[in-house]
């Protein structure tokens, strides 16, 4: 055998394992949704084989949660966004480089920990017990938190945040600093310059925060479920609904290929606008 | 703008916080603290469901983060050995693998895995000797298949970005020094992508332990830790949850800590 095809043949070995799990878990499964939305449900509930765009043309009675997903998902990530630019801004150009390490440890702390026992705490401290209560002592009227929009649309802040805070930071962080000087030197004020230089640069990697958090939000499920109490309901809910309860597979897959629809979609939308903004070619993903 | 991340950092922290004092309330309620005691800790580690989801949950963490450093380090070296076209086909599919909504995963593999045993199961009921063939079914397998995908994908990612900063100059001077390539491989290139793969490790494992919506899915009869923890919450709370949730997030923060340590190491500005 020649030493070409030699390496080839070693590269294709090491590349075989992962490609069997991406073409079994990944590529196959994704074929079998396509397939079961274009089905129909067993009676017994499950699939059977058809050709019919019917579940398709039946997405709009789950509409009440597509409109939850994609007015709070959105508004979700926005808020991360807000939220996350100053902090990310502090530690990437406040802060001291030796004590910059530290800080972002804490914030990838919580989002590697149980989003679902943060979460909860989150019903406790919104729920009867917590702030309600608190503020009933300081003589204030009793308000409800919990099971409302604006509770998953804190959970929702909370548990991506971290997620928001990493790729701004990253960007900031690769800042040349020499711009900044420059641009002072040139008479800007620190106003313009942040404006003009900083955020400019800072924004692939707000894009990549913003899409990835979108994404991921689009298929939330913990979130709405405890904080909106079965009130507030996203896409995730009506898969998991569909899936688990009414055993209605055709449809939930129509749903199901509708989400990565959007996604892919948004995730478009957002790598063309980064573009057209930042003058630069190509957002990565993480 | 000192005092908003102050702010923020105590919002994330909040309530961990919380989940850790009340782990450690006397009273039966979480309305108030009590008193201070280590009953709910107790009752945890007494109670047997709770142990056996904690047991599959290190199980199905273990084996698919295992997997995972195995497959995605050999990914890694195999794709920078690779033409640009194989790349490009492989990043699309670990992109998706990573951004494609845990839920949607959950259900695709849920529905895949379901008609590939109503297609095999006959048979191997048909080419059995004895009167017990064995079935396939959804459980450990289908969860640490599922978990694999994501973890896979993190840890090649996490291998593939030292590989990159690592230097080509020891690996030319090895094989000038007339080294095998695995040799090289295991003097040379090995140790300084080992803090990488065991990075990725303890992250995949540590997503695999958090994950809820993936399993829930394709757990079938199995029951892993947040599985159970959801189930509990939505009885209604007890402050058992409190310890328990308490032993995780530390476990968790241990592990998250010493991934970043061995990323941290000879590698800067990574994340």
């Amino acid at each position: 055998m020649s030493s070409a095809a030699r390496k080839r043949l070693v590269t294709a070995l090491l590349l075989a394992p992962a490609a069997v799990w991406l073409f079994l878990f990944l590529v196959l499964p994704f074929l079998a949704i396509v397939v079961f939305s274009l089905g129909e449900r067993a009676p017994a509930g499950g699939y059977a084989p058809a050709l019919t765009l019917a579940q398709y043309a039946n997405l709009p009675a789950r509409a009440t949660a597509f409109w939850n997903t994609l007015v709070l998902a959105p508004a979700g990530a926005l808020a991360c966004l807000l939220i996350a630019y100053p902090v990310a801004y502090y530690l990437a150009i406040k802060t001291l480089p030796q004590r910059r390490l530290l800080l972002v440890a804490l914030i990838v702390i919580p989002f590697w920990t149980s989003l679902l026992i943060r979460t909860y705490a989150w019903m406790y401290i919104l729920g009867g017990r917590g702030i309600p209560a608190w503020l009933e002592m300081i003589g204030l009227p009793e308000l409800r938190f919990i099971n409302t929009p604006g509770a998953v649309l804190l959970g929702i802040v909370y548990g991506y945040l971290p997620l928001m805070i990493l790729p701004i930071y990253i960007s900031l962080e690769r800042l040349d600093r020499r711009l900044l000087e420059a641009s002072a030197d040139l008479g800007a004020t620190p106003f313009s310059t942040f404006f003009s230089v900083t955020l400019r640069l800072s924004l692939p990697g707000m894009m990549t925060g913003f899409s990835l958090v979108l994404i991921l939000l689009l298929g939330e499920y913990l979130i709405p479920t405890l904080l909106g109490g079965g009130k507030v309901f996203f896409i995730g809910n009506a898969l998991v609904d569909l899936f688990l309860q009414s055993r209605n597979w055709p449809f939930g897959s129509a749903i199901a290929v509708a989400l990565v629809v959007i996604a892919v979609l948004l995730l478009l939308a957002a790598n063309r606008l980064t573009a057209r903004l930042s003058g630069a070619r190509q957002v990565d993903l993480l | 703008m000192r005092g908003f991340v102050i702010a923020v950092y105590g919002f994330l922290y909040l309530p961990i916080a919380l989940v850790v004092l009340f782990s450690f309330n006397a009273g039966r309620h979480a309305s108030e603290f009590t008193g201070f005691s280590f009953q709910w800790y107790g009752r945890a580690l007494s109670n047997t469901f709770l142990m056996e989801a904690l047991t599959n949950s290190l199980i199905v963490a273990t084996t698919s983060a295992g997997l995972a450093a195995l497959c995605g380090t050999a990914a890694a070296i195999g794709l920078g050995r690779a033409g640009p076209r194989t790349r490009a086909v492989f990043d699309a599919l670990f992109g998706a693998a990573i951004v494609v909504p845990g839920v949607v995963i959950g259900i695709a593999t849920l529905v895949a895995l379901v008609q590939l045993f109503g297609l095999v199961n006959p048979v191997l009921a048909a080419l059995w000797p004895g009167d017990a063939p064995p079935r396939l079914a959804l459980g450990y397998g289908s969860i640490i298949a599922a978990h694999g995908l994501f973890s896979t994908a993190l840890v090649t990612m996490i291998v593939r970005a030292r590989l990159g900063a690592l230097g080509r100059d020891m690996v030319e001077a090895s094989s000038d020094l007339y080294a095998g390539p695995f040799t090289t491989f295991r003097c040379i290139v090995l140790p300084q992508i080992l803090p990488a793969i065991l990075a990725g490790f303890l992250l995949a494992f540590t997503f695999s332990f958090d994950d809820f919506i993936v399993a829930f899915f394709v757990a079938g009869s199995q029951t892993t830790l947040p599985i159970y923890v959801f189930a509990s919450i939505r009885r209604g709370v007890t402050p058992e949850i409190n310890a328990i949730g308490a032993l995780v997030l530390a476990a968790s923060i241990v592990l998250v800590i010493a991934a970043q340590v061995l990323l941290r190491r000879r590698q800067p500005a990574s994340a």
